[in-house]
């Protein structure tokens, strides 16, 4: 359930735009973030969110729009709203030359944090990441996960209210991804403000109160997961495999079976509110698929509704 | 560091002990104030990973050159030089144009796969870059950073100058700051260059190759830029290596140099490194800000 707004919003973008000389990377996108609240944006690669994501941090200037963080214009105070932020690049930026712990009091003292507070807390910080044993390791020698780990600590070197994730797991094996949402659980349940993008919906899925789905640099859709996937699909979807030569021909059979029919190159998926009943009926038209599946409708059926194309390509 | 560690934490465990960052307004204004001194602490502690490896080259090298020029070359070359170096040895005579060449050497590396290294390779730039910090003080806290890197080497080498009595004016310690002064000159615009070079297809090796060795063997380095075909000494009117060296001549041996020239070696040497500062900032702010 969405996180009700409490008080004015920590971040808010209105008509926000942003475009390079050939291309519209955002295109008016406006949202409110109240405080506390994870909120997500979810779309391809080149939807325009990490363009969104390095205004909100206050580090690529806008083309036009309103945006406010904390109430104030980063593109006027810039070191204020910076001041606020933590942030987790798409790309790892860790000091290579430095140890674990080392990276970590570097960034704090951009803060102007003091070392009496720094020390103690890179190793609080550690701690919470996992990191201890790692703490004068070189940082080359971190795996990926323990090096997303390691910049997730450093952004929270200033202790934030607001944290922002781009792209936060991708590229990391399963297990390292749900070490990771565990300690992002941990943050909200503080009263973090998280804003993630992400292109994985099992990632939106779990950890955001509301998001928008964005596509070539607008808003598509808005809402939390249960209620997009309630608004833009079926309650369960049945997928269909023929063999690759045939699912578009069997299309045609399939006719009149659920509320909606979309034939993919590998798959036929069927949108209907009872999965085992449409797949009845299918066999019942004396259809044998290779495969079927009976699953629970998720963001990515959202997004080829809305988009016509599938989130990771 | 240990014991600093375990104290620290014994202080956390303290019950009533909670320790907070300052506010965010806080860090907003120290950073205002003091960001480059920030940054500049970032990459010295870095340097210091490697801080064996940079006073070993500190040392190494001069006496490396000193011995084999200075002492080597020298016994061949005070027998005929017939006084073109001014009535002073050639070890005299060559360690000013030595130390300025050292300096400005280092400034050709520290300038540019640093740099490289900021905006590519590790993306060292865009951790700072998202803090409070703003982009002018990236430039100016590795400028300072590198600055204390060619003081240290230059001072390293101006005592084993001193040591070898190629120093003999007090004043000559003044050497030093003009040295640096060179170094910067010519890296400043270089940083600006290297800050615009998307992907290094060897093109630093190329400015070593064709910029920085050309400068080291023509700006009146080793013989005076008088004794060069008149076609090439403009070689030397370009290169802050000669400015910086005319400069050091006449503080270590006291090389006559009117008021005049004196002003405009120095005069040369501060515009390049303003204009290298300023385009390097024009075009940081334009990389990061992307």
């Amino acid at each position: 359930m969405p996180t009700p707004p409490t008080g004015p919003p920590v971040i808010s973008a209105h008509r926000l735009s942003k475009h390079y000389a050939d291309f519209k990377a955002v295109d008016g996108i406006s949202f409110d973030v109240p405080a506390g609240e994870s909120f997500g944006l979810l779309g391809p690669n080149g939807a325009g969110k990490s363009t969104t994501m390095r205004m909100i941090g206050g580090v690529s200037q806008r083309t036009s729009g309103q945006l406010t963080i904390m109430g104030l214009d980063p593109q006027e105070h810039g070191p204020e709203v910076r001041a606020h932020l933590g942030v987790v690049p798409q790309q790892d930026n860790l000091d290579e030359e430095l140890r674990v712990r080392d990276n970590l009091l570097v960034y704090g003292r951009y803060f102007g944090l003091p070392m009496s507070y720094l020390k103690p807390k890179a190793d609080e910080l550690l701690e919470f990441a996992q990191l201890t044993e790692k703490a004068g390791a070189r940082v080359d020698a971190l795996s990926g996960g323990m090096k997303r780990r390691l910049t997730i600590a450093r952004s929270l070197i200033n202790e934030p209210k607001i944290l922002l994730l781009d792209e936060p797991t991708t590229g990391l094996d399963p297990q390292a991804r749900h070490i990771l949402w565990d300690r992002l659980f941990r943050l909200k349940e503080s009263g973090v403000t998280l804003v993630l993008t992400t292109h994985y919906m099992d990632e939106a899925e779990q950890l955001c109160d509301r998001l928008v789905v964005v596509d070539k640099g607008r808003i598509m859709a808005e809402g939390s997961p249960a209620q997009l996937i309630r608004e833009h699909s079926t309650r369960e979807v049945l997928e269909l495999r023929f063999g690759s030569e045939r699912n578009t021909t069997v299309a045609g059979e399939l006719q009149g079976i659920g509320e909606r029919l979309e034939p993919l190159p590998d798959r036929v998926l069927i949108y209907a509110n009872d999965g085992e009943a449409a797949l009845e009926q299918v066999v019942s038209r004396g259809l044998r698929p290779v495969t079927s599946l009976v699953r629970r409708s998720s963001l990515e059926d959202v997004f080829l509704r809305l988009t016509g194309r599938s989130l990771v390509d | 560091m240990t014991e600093h560690t375990s104290a620290h934490v014994q202080e956390t465990a303290g019950p009533a002990y909670r320790l907070h960052a300052h506010k965010p307004e806080v860090s907003a204004r120290r950073a205002r104030a003091f960001g480059s001194w920030y940054y500049a602490e970032h990459v010295l502690r870095a340097m210091n990973s490697y801080r064996w490896t940079l006073l070993a080259t500190s040392v190494g090298t001069p006496v490396m050159y000193l011995f084999a020029m200075g002492v080597g070359l020298a016994t061949l070359v005070d027998r005929n030089s017939g006084g073109v170096f001014g009535g002073v040895s050639y070890l005299a005579f060559i360690a000013p144009a030595l130390l300025a060449s050292a300096t400005i050497m280092t400034a050709a590396t520290e300038f540019t796969y640093p740099v490289m290294d900021g905006f590519k390779w590790r993306r060292v730039y865009y951790g700072p870059h998202a803090s409070p910090l703003g982009t002018n003080q990236i430039v100016h806290g590795h400028v300072l950073a590198i600055t204390v890197r060619l003081s240290v080497t230059t001072i390293v080498y101006f005592l084993i100058v001193a040591a070898f009595g190629a120093s003999p004016q007090p004043i000559g310690v003044l050497a030093i700051p003009v040295a640096v002064l060179s170094g910067l000159a010519f890296g400043l615009p270089l940083m600006a260059y290297a800050a615009s070079v998307e992907d290094d297809k060897g093109q630093f090796a190329l400015v070593m190759r064709f910029i920085v060795m050309p400068l080291f063997l023509f700006s009146g380095t080793f013989f005076p830029l008088s004794t060069l075909p008149v076609f090439l000494q403009w070689i030397g009117w370009i290169s802050p290596l000669w400015h910086g060296t005319e400069l050091g001549r006449a503080l270590t041996y006291g090389q006559e140099l009117p008021a005049w020239l004196a002003t405009v070696h120095v005069l040369f040497l501060l515009v390049l490194a303003v204009v290298g500062l300023r385009l390097a900032r024009r075009v940081y702010a334009r990389r990061l800000g992307r």
